[in-house]
């Protein structure tokens, strides 16, 4: 790996840290959910970095587009928006 | 020199990020009260299992494991091909979707109690069992 | 209680400085291959497939891709019989629906783009055993392809009596196909179709019939699982409205 990928994997790692505590802090759960498609969205880059194109797909597929859909459906119905 | 460098610092990024991932998940589990939060959590343990499983598969300067019509075109010039591991994805591949399946369930289940109980706060359904 | 979390978090912190002491051995990046060194070197020359991951998920670990498959569907039924209502009967605009009508310009653009998804999704899982993708993949893209649908118009259902039966018909194929493998002598799930040139499309025996199953039953299971989730409301409003009608 060059120094550059390095570079990129060490900022990459401090912003997943940095938004999962944000995720279980916040108060406004719709907030944390869409910051919980962040992560999911980093994960997918640093599968293709680690060379695991399936993998990838499927985190990208998954992770992004129907975790974060059936939550907002949950939050939606059960007509809670704070903690 | 500096590789040996590189290789610690990405071992310290992957393993440490992985860890910490699976600690702060599990931190927002045992201490949040709300049903949904809880939820979210674990959805960020699965998460980090799965990073901490791939990453351990890496083989330096390793190629997708997928026989393509360049990677057949160097085997036949005769230069050895290093692949990553193939088995930790065949294995996380089935991991990412049943924890998919499993959190569908419990925002199912979130649904229902709240029907019943009028509250997503495990304090408070807790009580009303008196 | 704020002495509660801290001696949570004190916990926590001993024990993620444990293993990663621990993990620190396991050197990042060596070359620990024993099985997997066997399972490259068999797919080009006994399966003549491609991609190694997918002949890994289907033929060597076929078994567990078995149980995968029943562990979705189980997942499905269970969702839709936790949130099982009475049927009611449809009015001209379905009652279980939210209220707002979505924006036209979602309307437009999940009219141009869904026969698009649709075709990402069927190439994703039949060139499976060529690309990295397969079955699952494919599934959820068509899935998602449903989805904007189900966001964009008010009046879009899907029928449930066709997802059941193709999601049965599919499930039917995969354990079929691992039977004729029984009825001819061998295996449960062995290859036995002939196998053609690597990088071809009709190639791998029965390894794409298997994702092309996998792919419907996926599919058929996630399309399901939102319909089910995008039809129910907790309103007031809307619960004595139904109540009214039976």
């Amino acid at each position: 790996m060059t120094t550059l990928l390095t570079a990129l994997i060490i900022i990459g790692a401090l912003i997943l840290i940095i938004v999962s505590i944000y995720v279980v802090s916040h108060k406004d759960l719709l907030v944390a959910t869409i910051a919980s498609s962040i992560i999911s969205l980093i994960l997918s880059a640093f599968y293709f970095v680690l060379q695991a194109p399936d993998v990838a797909l499927t985190e990208a597929a998954i992770g992004v587009a129907l975790t974060t859909i059936i939550f907002v459906v949950t939050i939606k119905n059960t007509k809670r928006e704070e903690e | 020199m500096s590789e040996l460098t590189i290789n610690q610092i990405l071992t310290y990024t992957f393993y440490g990020t992985s860890l910490l991932l699976i600690m702060i998940g599990f931190y927002g589990v045992l201490t949040k009260k709300n049903l949904i939060k809880i939820m979210l959590s674990f959805s960020i343990v699965d998460s980090g299992v799965n990073l901490l499983l791939i990453s351990i598969g890496y083989i330096n300067n390793g190629t997708a494991p997928i026989f393509s019509p360049s990677i057949m075109e160097k085997i036949h010039k005769g230069i050895s091909v290093q692949m990553v591991d193939p088995v930790p994805q065949a294995l996380v591949l089935t991991a990412i979707v049943i924890g998919f399946g499993v959190t569908a369930v419990g925002l199912a289940l979130i649904v229902r109690l709240y029907r019943h109980h009028n509250t997503t706060n495990i304090d408070e359904i807790k009580n009303l069992k008196w | 209680m704020k002495l509660k979390g801290v001696i949570i978090f004190i916990l926590l912190a001993y024990i993620f400085f444990i293993l990663i002491g621990g993990f620190l051995s396991v050197q990042f990046g060596k070359n620990r291959m024993n099985v997997a060194k066997a399972y490259i070197e068999k797919t080009p020359k006994d399966l003549q497939v491609a991609n190694v991951v997918t002949a890994v998920v289907v033929n060597y670990r076929g078994f567990d891709t078995l149980g995968e498959v029943t562990v979705l569907f189980l997942a499905s039924t269970g969702l839709a019989s936790i949130l099982f209502r009475r049927r009611e009967i449809h009015t001209e605009l379905n009652p279980r629906r939210r209220s707002v009508q979505a924006s036209r310009i979602v309307q437009v653009a999940g009219k141009a783009l869904f026969p698009l998804m649709i075709l990402l999704g069927g190439y994703v899982f039949i060139h499976g055993h060529l690309t990295p993708g397969g079955g699952f993949q494919g599934g959820v893209i068509i899935a998602t392809g449903y989805l904007f649908l189900l966001i964009a118009y008010r009046k879009f259902a899907v029928k449930h009596n066709t997802i059941t039966w193709i999601e049965s018909l599919a499930g039917a194929t995969f354990a079929g196909l691992g039977i004729m493998g029984l009825i001819l002598g061998k295996d449960f799930l062995e290859n036995f179709m002939l196998t053609g040139k690597l990088n071809d499309l009709l190639s791998g025996g029965i390894i794409p019939l298997i994702y092309i199953a996998v792919g419907f039953k996926v599919a058929a299971e996630l399309t399901g699982i939102l319909d089910t989730l995008l039809s129910i409301s907790v309103d007031v409003n809307t619960n004595s409205k139904n109540n009214n009608n039976e």
